[in-house]
């Protein structure tokens, strides 16, 4: 489904080559989990698969079902199933979250060459995905992610995925700032899209939010590469060792 | 910097050239006749205004002040509902700036007494008497503000108001544009009395060239809305000026809605005379260089002359293509005038580097018990906020749409009637949608 090879990337701004290789397949079906320290290029992966400013691509392809990703604008991305959730969600002042998520929806949709969703069934569907999520009427009508909690954000970040029905599932640290309760809410969530269509890459810090969404295969990543791939094993032997033991094995 | 004799002489010249182009109605009674040749005074002392000037450093009035109208294309707006269609109002047309009758409302109303200007100047009416070109002359100092007098000593049409009560029904001035070289001046009474409200409409582009001034005099305890849209012609040229007077416990509300127009200044002259009273005055402006040249001005001075008295300016502007935006607000709070609450904010976002956007924010205050506020703002789109609309699948130029309308939310968030709001609203995004689509 989503395929990687030997993707390197610079920023833009200033010489610094972040990304200097990665190779990555994820099927239809999978959860692929990125670990790895900071500043490995995780986030930046995550960026530059969803068409984000500011980076380079200096050689490599990413593909989307054999599409071309890199060579797409970022809403075509969207169109074509790819979706990101944010580590960092963006608080847009003005627009309600209703109008946010009803635009997108229907702009996917149009892409796609199907009918618009109409505001009557919108706004049931709306109402028992963000039931689910345990999203009340407020969250939905106060103005994108302004003055939403930490946690508020992520499951805002995962309603917009339950919306939309993405593909490719991309999340970049999305149990950084959660509570154990709301890293469970979030999961849960992320559980109940799982399915033999879709795929996920789940970028984390931690073995703990791995323990409730649990990945086919674990990646480790140093240095904008991927240096070691392993099942779910892999995971507990970083959270046991931190990183220090792998990256020595593989220099 | 003193005028040279050739420059007091070309000011001369200049006003001289517009007077003798006009010509004040005949048959007006004692009072008004004595009206207009005071305001002659006034114009004729004051000069008509030029780019030396400072109040006119950003905005050059060249067009608004030579002798004849530019001509301006006529917009046609095809298959569109027009503005307040749905709302159920006194309706009185004007074409080219003469009253029509046959496309108007009868001029009557609950709690309201209307009149034609034109006929109110001939009879003895003590209310209107003691407004016509009162406030106007109220307003010429400290700063004179020459189109204003012009406007009284000249204005051929107009409508006079008197709200005895809660009118139900808003006012409704609708400004047709038939003829491409019109040169409109209209003059409009508004005497709320205590304790009555009104609100008044108005939308259109009225004329090639529009001189517009409003008096409006709000007894204490009434209240006085506004709100207008200045029509889509792209050609058209206005200077308009809203005087008001605002009484104990008295509110004055006005919001504006500017799409296209080669050249708009508006200008607020609002003294806050009655203890506890309210004046709000906002303005979304959208301007795009690209179908024809745009400058919106905005210009606005409030007097605190009482005290606990509260004012906003809230004023917005969305530039694109070589658009040009003007801001210049002042709060002025007299000496004893305590407890003052002014806020004024005056922002613009440049859609890209062509455009620009001119601010002057001024306070000065001579009480010390007062809470005044200011800020002005340009900026461009947040880039952060268009990516993540994006990354979600709506496409750049809608997404940019969505981050307009919510920059100019705020503005519009002052317009109290929610379907007047909704109303202004609507019309906005079919603006956008329009610029989207072109």
């Amino acid at each position: 489904m989503l395929e990687i090879k030997n993707l390197q990337v610079k920023l833009e701004e200033e010489d610094k080559q972040i990304l200097k290789g990665v190779d990555l397949t994820v099927e239809a079906g999978k959860v692929h989990a990125i670990m790895g320290p900071n500043g490995s290029g995780k986030s930046t992966l995550s960026y530059v698969l969803s068409g984000r400013d500011g980076y380079e691509v200096t050689g490599g392809t990413a593909t989307l079902d054999g599409d071309d990703l890199l060579d797409m604008e970022p809403e075509e991305r969207a169109a074509a199933g790819l979706f990101l959730a944010f580590q960092y969600p963006v608080e847009i002042p003005g627009v309600g979250n209703m109008t946010f998520l009803r635009t997108a929806l229907n702009a996917q949709r149009k892409a796609r060459g199907e009918d618009e969703v109409s505001a009557g069934d919108f706004l049931k569907l709306v109402r028992a995905k963000a039931k689910e999520l345990q999203i009340d009427a407020d969250m939905l009508k106060r103005p994108v992610n302004v003055g939403f909690s930490g946690g508020e954000k992520k499951r805002n970040e995962i309603l917009q995925m339950a919306l939309l029905e993405p593909r490719m599932c991309i999340l970049d640290e999305t149990d950084s700032g959660l509570d154990v309760d709301a890293m469970k809410l979030v999961a849960e969530g992320v559980n109940a899209l799982r399915s033999e269509g879709r795929g996920f890459l789940v970028i984390t810090h931690y073995q703990r939010l791995l323990d409730h969404i649990k990945p086919d295969v674990v990646h480790i990543m140093a240095d904008g590469r991927i240096i070691k791939s392993g099942g779910p094993e892999l995971a507990l032997e970083v959270e046991e060792n931190g990183y220090a033991d792998i990256l020595g094995e593989v220099a | 910097m003193a005028a040279s004799a050739a420059q007091v002489q070309a000011r001369v010249d200049l006003t001289e050239a517009r007077i003798a182009a006009l010509s004040a109605p005949s048959g007006e009674a004692g009072w008004a006749v004595e009206a207009r040749r005071e305001a002659t005074a006034r114009l004729r002392a004051a000069g008509l205004p030029t780019r030396r000037d400072e109040y006119w450093k950003y905005t050059d009035p060249a067009t608004l002040t030579q002798a004849e109208a530019t001509r301006a294309s006529l917009f046609e707006a095809s298959g569109e509902v027009p503005l307040y269609s749905g709302i159920d109002r006194l309706k009185i047309v004007f074409v080219d700036g003469v009253f029509d009758a046959a496309q108007s409302d009868d001029l009557t109303g609950e709690g309201l007494e209307v009149d034609r200007l034109s006929e109110a100047l001939k009879k003895d009416i003590h209310w209107a008497r003691d407004l016509y070109g009162v406030l106007e002359t109220r307003g010429q100092d400290p700063v004179l503000r020459p189109l204003a007098a012009l406007n009284t000593a000249f204005a051929t049409d107009g409508v006079v108001i008197r709200a005895t009560g809660k009118v139900s029904k808003p006012v409704s001035f609708v400004y047709l544009h038939q003829d491409e070289s019109s040169d409109a001046i209209l003059h409009h009474l508004v005497r709320v009395e205590p304790g009555a409200e009104v609100t008044v409409l108005e939308n259109g582009p009225a004329a090639a060239r529009f001189n517009k001034c409003m008096e409006i005099d709000v007894a204490d305890g009434g209240a006085f809305h506004h709100v207008r849209a200045q029509g889509r012609d792209h050609e058209r040229r206005a200077v308009t000026h809203m005087f008001a007077r605002v009484g104990e416990g008295a509110t004055y509300k006005s919001f504006s809605l500017t799409a296209n127009g080669v050249l708009t200044r508006n200008e607020h002259v609002i003294e806050i005379a009655g203890d506890d009273a309210v004046a709000h005055v906002a303005g979304a402006a959208m301007g795009d260089g690209a179908s024809g040249a745009f400058h919106h001005d905005d210009t606005v001075f409030i007097t605190h002359d009482a005290q606990r008295c509260e004012s906003r300016q809230v004023f917005k502007k969305v530039l694109r293509n070589g658009a040009e935006g003007v801001f210049q607000g002042k709060i002025l709070v007299k000496p004893g005038a305590q407890k003052t609450d002014g806020y004024q904010i005056s922002q613009a976002l440049l859609l890209d580097e062509d455009s620009s956007f001119q601010a002057k924010p001024e306070l000065e205050i001579y009480a010390d018990d007062v809470q005044c506020s200011h800020g002005s703002t340009t900026g461009a789109l947040d880039e952060t906020a268009l990516y993540y609309l994006r990354s979600r699948g709506v496409p750049r130029a809608e997404a940019t749409d969505l981050l307009v309308l919510a920059f100019l939310a705020e503005a519009i968030e002052e317009i109290e009637d929610e379907r007047l709001r909704g109303d202004i609203h609507t019309r906005l995004e079919q603006w956008l949608e329009r610029r989207r689509q072109a």
